[in-house]
């Protein structure tokens, strides 16, 4: 199977298990997808089979309320029975409403408290330079998350220590819960701001899973690398695209058909 | 002759580096107030500075924690147990990380600085988090033994670390066990239930108690949580009436926590010596600890009402 077509496959996966659940965050989780697609099926060095392997790479989704998107390419992947989808946000599910690395096989942190991750993810990577390891730490942020300045904090830090064995990777799809980035509160130009903080940048178009893949693989030294995904909200279900009324709402039946004619799969 | 309790706690980081190669320590540009420049000038390169930015600095460490290592934390309890808050709660409590928070400058002693910079809050803040565990010694070889205990313990803890320098109450022979309160002087009519600089002053009031003819307990809760509940229920049982000591908010920390243990028990008798619910300000520490009545005068007058 050629990646769009899995990508296509994870994004039903997505709207099925959020309609399941009764709630969850569809927008965002459509937008992130192909940027996991990338970096579980052609970047990172990951053993389903053994989640806790040290020197695997470590993915942090610093947006967790997109954790929808990771769990359907976790099940995919092999981490947990994908029938476990059904279960998302119910009582005694390992799938929680926010990602939790100690329930969920494969999860390697938990995020949803927008900033932490990738702060956290940071120190994973001062880390692995202190221990000399060679695993690399991909932390994806939303574009309303660098809002909070706890990501500045953590970049400033990064640049310092030269973590060249870190990626962030900006969700940068537009939207966020009140209204449009410009609207609620505006980010400038991020790749501006990551350059100034000593970042190498990069700005892909964050559906082009080949493209994502070629700036992933793409090396830095001696600073840590920033990638600008340019991403839809809700891409690949016309209904949602674009539109930040989807941010945190569950469609209907009838909803999640439509998504599923237009996406092509099951 | 007393001894510093922060120079206790960078000289127990430097002799746990010497057995535990997972030690590493993280700050906030303050190494040179919570005494971690001591580890830092033996061990640069275990040492990490994070800059004047709390809430990263708590976040870093957490990271570093999940690759196995045991970081300490440290900067002013303010903005360690203040600021960054709510990452120790999301990021560190709720996967029960194991970080190490060996926060300085707690409670009015910190003095001339003023309110601004006076956590009577941070034991509070502290205790509403599960899987956190909470120290708070009394003198120097008792940080020692709480910054070592902490090291062993998987899971977060939060050490209290005082600022100035304090007479010796205990020695390195004293047992110290976490989550077990010491006696430090048994007694019958009253107790006098004291945790970090109270103990001090809570032995000066049992002498005058003493003196007067009044048979007066002196327990050290080193361990605010877990609490010793077992040595809370028989002091309560044993004597007329026990009296927190603390230099702390009387609401959320040892004087809340013992009175969770006793509420219910018919005809409780409890009251408290701390800060009442206001601000600190500037002032020596001793004209402050007068001001907001944490004297020994002050458990001597609370003591007294239940005789």
């Amino acid at each position: 199977m050629v990646l769009q077509e899995k990508a296509a496959e994870l994004r039903g996966d997505i709207v099925k298990m959020i309609h399941a659940a009764g709630s969850g965050h569809p927008g965002g989780s459509l937008s992130v997808i192909d940027i996991l697609v990338a970096l579980y099926y052609n970047v990172m060095k990951v053993d389903p089979k053994n989640p806790h392997w040290e020197d695997r790479d470590r993915l942090v989704l610093s947006k967790g309320h997109a954790c929808p998107a990771l769990y359907a390419v976790l099940a995919d992947k092999g981490y947990f029975p994908k029938e476990d989808l059904a279960t998302l946000r119910k009582i005694d599910s390992h799938l929680q409403g926010h990602p939790d690395m100690k329930k969920t096989p494969g999860v390697d942190l938990n995020t949803g408290s927008l900033g932490q991750g990738v702060a956290v993810a940071t120190g994973m990577a001062i880390a692995a330079k202190y221990l000399k390891k060679n695993y690399h730490v991909y932390a994806i942020v939303g574009d309303g998350e660098i809002q909070e300045g706890l990501v500045w904090e953590a970049a400033m830090a990064a640049a310092h220590y030269k973590l060249d064995n870190l990626t962030v990777i900006l969700d940068h799809n537009g939207l966020q819960i009140d209204g449009t980035n410009d609207e609620v509160m505006s980010l400038g130009d991020p790749v501006e701001k990551y350059k100034a903080f000593g970042f190498e940048c990069f700005t892909v178009n964050g559906h082009d899973i080949d493209a994502i893949t070629k700036v992933c693989k793409t090396p830095v030294h001696g600073r840590p690398k920033f990638i600008c995904a340019e991403t839809i909200k809700g891409k690949g279900v016309s209904f949602m695209e674009n539109n930040a009324g989807w941010h945190g709402k569950a469609p209907s039946a009838e909803e999640v058909a439509k998504a599923l004619a237009e996406l092509e799969v099951k | 002759m007393g001894k510093s309790i922060r120079i206790a706690y960078g000289e127990a980081l430097n002799e746990i580096a010497e057995y535990n190669d997972k030690l590493v320590v993280c700050d906030a540009d303050l190494g040179h107030a919570t005494m971690t420049n001591i580890f830092a000038e033996k061990h640069p390169d275990r040492f990490f500075n994070f800059g004047i930015a709390e809430c990263n600095l708590v976040a870093e460490a957490t990271g570093m924690a999940h690759a196995g290592l045991v970081p300490f934390v440290s900067t002013f309890a303010l903005f360690g147990a203040g600021r960054a808050y709510e990452i120790i709660r999301n990021s560190v409590c709720y996967v029960n990380a194991n970080v190490k928070f060996a926060l300085t400058h707690s409670g009015l002693c910190v003095g001339e600085d003023g309110g601004s910079h006076q956590a009577i809050e941070d034991l509070a803040l502290m205790r509403v988090l599960p899987h956190m565990t909470i120290l708070v010694p009394c003198d120097y070889e008792q940080t020692k033994k709480c910054v070592k205990a902490a090291a062993e313990i998987d899971g977060p803890v939060y050490i209290r670390v005082a600022r100035p320098v304090v007479d010796e109450i205990t020695t390195a022979e004293t047992p110290f066990e976490v989550g077990k309160a010491q006696v430090m002087k048994d007694g019958t009519d009253v107790c006098l239930m004291a945790t970090g600089l109270m103990v001090g002053t809570a032995l000066k009031a049992a002498e005058m108690l003493e003196a007067e003819g009044i048979s007066c307990a002196v327990i050290n809760h080193h361990t605010i949580k877990p609490l010793d509940a077992e040595i809370v229920r028989k002091y309560h049982e044993k004597c007329k009436g026990i009296v927190a000591c603390e230099e702390h908010s009387i609401y959320g920390g040892l004087g809340s926590a013992i009175a969770e243990v006793i509420a219910g028990v018919p005809g409780g008798k409890f009251a408290q010596v701390g800060v009442m619910d206001k601000f600190g300000k500037s002032g020596t520490p001793d004209a402050l600890f007068e001001a907001y009545g944490l004297t020994a005068e002050h458990m001597v007058e609370e003591a007294k009402k239940f005789l």
